[in-house]
């Protein structure tokens, strides 16, 4: 079918075996492409209750049917993993120029398997792949080891790698692509590290297939005109996700302090504006006429990056109390270099200044590092030492903060801001109910990818309980996802306004088969239901316990802000999530129904039902 | 009538080779374009595009009258009486006649612009 190569690579790294497969048309006819493809790979690849870390565990690479054509941000790729950090259901996307280089070379998707002896890396270039040694990139920076690797095998190779966390088998490492494009979430960095795979690059002689070039042609103009005259294209092009900071901070849904707070009386330091005067040069993904990466210089440290983005900005920034910009790009660029998750980093550290301030962590357990709420020192400190696994503090950080507050206990818990086993990211939730049962139902844990609903509890009242939300946030949670199943960003139709009819027209145009919206949002549903039979398979114990909200938003007042003094009644979340299981077609414990997965098609997928 | 580039404002997404590619050889690709984009990373950040002038060095290098004029006044190679000599390609001051080891002929830009069309960034431009 046109759009899609149809073969995927195999690279066995115990074996050194690599072998090229067909993907069944039934695959993509049912999940689409990139994150459905990954989910249904995931779901039937890997053994159950896999380590993670082990040789079992597969990666999944792969793009969507829209994935390097020429239409506007059609540059995703979806990355799948059993994650170490939630031990569920792990995906995370990745932009860049990645996902169309891998096209070009003859591939939808790579997957990885096995586990190398040595390090190593892998080469593909159109259909010569081969292993490498990465004896001399092992133990190097993300970053540089691009670099490096660019030097070696040209500027227009396209590279994924590790940095040390990855290595080091931190669960929140992080693939590192493009100068500042990173898979970040769900620790698949670590996953690469077990597998001893420090990189992957990729180069590409071959096109995309279009089935009819002149329809195509003529949506994608209209496209990139749509985006080009869109009213927030400026706005958004100078600030990109940077604009969102003032805005949370005047809702007071900022993650402050460890999420105790939703505004921070510094964050005007953090703004847009000042975050623009420190840019060199606006940065973009493969096809993006709206480029949301500000490449950065911060000369008090002599350093650049592809950032900070928002979420960057709210979890290094106010949740840990950092008001300095520049201090800011260097916490950045230490997590990039290192190869971190930003958001649980930044999250992790922050429950750790918590536990300082209550009286938990004193320098002997901390080698004499002072903890302060916003001290640079501590915060760039331990990301080095957590990257590098170093000493007793470093590697309880390096698990992720659920997993450290269960090590630490003494209630420490209660302050770990996460779900399912992965940090919330900048969002802060004491009064934003739509926004709290999107991160507490997310198929991945906490974080916003898949429905931001927090614009939608600002319009609709943000205290409200109401069917409208749960709709709304369901609603979201299929729509967002398809983007990551069609290989293209999200941002497009969240901040250009893109309709979702252009990409149902480009879809047409570039396979020949014509799938209506509801034939595509039953697709994401589907995947939806699949991630959470994932969870079922995986946990045998798995059910509504696994959505319930951290306490902090159900049970202490946000500390200063617009929310200052109000928190969330659990019950208020209780219905919402009862009311989320029924519209899903899912039991009281959170389980879907055997009516809905036949419904989608899953039950033949679910023997144990 | 000629191509400008205005550096400082490309963000190096690559969209005006693909949508080249696509007008030249009919292909999505990044790798059969007429211009060139060449990114300065880590320091100092930013891109570089190369466009071609239209200064007609490549004609007049050609042994075998193969470059010529289109109705847009753009230099253009002529498939066929291209030897591959790489005689133009060593003419261009600006590095921007291509060629490739599976295309039996080497090619330039011929001021389509479609390239300006899918530049979000407002990088490109026709002008005398
Ligand atoms: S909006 Fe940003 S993330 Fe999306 S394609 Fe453009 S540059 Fe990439």
């Amino acid at each position: 079918m046109s759009g899609y190569v149809g073969k995927l690579l195999r690279v066995d790294l115990t074996t050194g075996r690599m072998t090229t497969e067909p993907i069944p048309a039934a695959v993509i006819r049912d999940y689409l492409g990139g994150r459905g493809l990954g989910a249904f790979l995931l779901f039937t690849e890997v053994p159950a209750g896999a380590d993670p870390l082990g040789p079992e565990n597969k990666v999944f690479f792969s793009t969507g049917p829209l994935s390097g054509t020429l239409f506007p941000g059609a540059c995703k790729m979806d990355v799948a993993a059993k994650s170490p950090l939630n031990s569920g259901y792990g995906s995370s996307s990745i932009g860049g120029k990645l996902a169309a280089e891998l096209k070009f070379a003859g591939f939808d998707a790579i997957v990885v398997e096995g586990m190398s002896r040595e390090p190593v890396y892998l080469l593909v270039q159109d259909d010569h792949v081969e292993l490498r040694d990465a004896g001399h990139l092992w133990g190097r920076g993300a970053m540089t080891t691009e670099q490096m690797l660019k030097e070696e095998l040209g500027e227009e190779m396209q590279i994924a790698t590790i940095g040390p966390a990855g290595e080091n088998l931190v669960r929140y490492a992080c693939i590192h692509h493009d100068v500042g494009r990173q898979a970040g979430r769900c620790g698949i960095g670590a996953v690469m590290g077990s597998k001893r795979l420090k990189a992957i690059a990729v180069y590409g002689t071959g096109s995309v297939s279009v089935a009819d070039p002149a329809a195509f042609l003529e949506v994608s103009r209209q496209a990139f005109q749509a985006v080009k005259s869109a009213e927030t294209h400026e706005q958004w092009v100078r600030e990109g996700t940077t604009k969102t900071t003032e805005w949370v901070n005047g809702t007071g849904t900022l993650p402050t302090y460890n999420f105790q707070a939703g505004a921070f009386e510094q964050a005007p330091s953090l703004y847009a504006d000042v975050a623009r005067s420190y840019v060199v040069s606006d940065k973009g993904c493969y096809c993006c006429p709206s480029p949301c990466g500000k490449y950065t210089y911060a000369p008090r440290y002599d350093l650049h990056i592809e950032g900070p983005d928002y979420e960057t900005v709210g979890m290094l920034g106010p949740n840990v109390g950092l008001d300095d910009w520049q201090a800011l790009v260097k916490a950045n660029w230490l997590c990039d270099e290192l190869g971190l998750d930003t958001i649980s980093a930044g999250a992790t550290i922050s429950w750790a200044m918590e536990c300082q301030a209550k009286g938990l962590l004193d320098a002997s357990l901390t080698d004499g590092l002072d903890l302060s709420w916003g001290s640079a020192e501590a915060i760039w400190t331990l990301l080095e030492r957590i990257g590098h696994r170093d000493g007793w503090l470093g590697n309880l950080l390096a698990e992720g903060s659920k997993r450290a507050a269960e090590e630490l206990g003494q209630g420490s818990i209660a302050w770990a801001i996460q779900h399912k086993g992965m940090e919330q990211s900048a969002y802060e939730t004491h009064s934003a109910t739509a926004m709290l049962l999107s991160y507490m139902t997310c198929d991945i844990g906490g974080h916003h990818g898949r429905a931001w609903a927090i614009w939608n509890d600002i319009s609709m009242g943000r205290d409200k309980v109401s069917p409208e939300k749960v709709d709304k946030v369901i609603e979201l949670q299929h729509i967002r996802p398809l983007f990551d199943c069609l290989g293209c960003c999200r941002f497009l139709w969240v901040e250009l306004r893109l309709s979702f009819d252009q990409y149902v027209a480009a879809l047409q145009a570039v396979t020949g088969v014509k799938r209506s919206y509801e034939d595509l949002m039953h697709i994401s549903e589907r995947a939806w239901n699949l991630t959470r039979l994932y969870w079922m398979r995986e946990i045998p114990e798995f059910g509504a316990a696994f959505d319930a909200p951290p306490p902090r938003f159900v049970s202490e007042p946000a500390t200063y802000g617009p929310t200052a003094g109000v928190f969330t009644p659990r019950a208020s979340m209780e219905i919402m999530l009862a009311d989320y299981y029924q519209k899903r077609g899912w039991d009281a414990n959170g389980l879907p129904t055997h009516q809905t997965l036949d419904r989608l098609g899953l039950l033949e997928l679910s023997p144990w039902r | 009538m000629r191509l400008y580039a205005d550096n400082a404002r490309c963000s190096g997404c690559s969209a005006c080779l693909a949508a080249c590619s696509y007008h030249l050889f009919g292909q999505i690709t990044t790798k059969r374009a007429a211009l060139r984009v060449i990114p300065h990373f880590p320091v100092p950040g930013g891109y570089t595009v190369q466009v071609c002038t239209q200064c007609g060095e490549c004609a007049a290098g050609c042994p075998t009258d193969a470059i010529v004029q289109n109705d847009l006044g753009a230099y253009h190679v002529v498939p066929e009486l291209c030897t591959l000599c790489m005689a133009c390609v060593d003419a261009c001051p600006e590095g921007v006649v291509f060629f490739r080891e599976d295309v039996p002929h080497t090619w330039e830009c011929d001021l389509c612009g479609e390239c300006i069309q899918v530049c979000g960034m407002d990088v490109l431009r026709l002008a005398e």
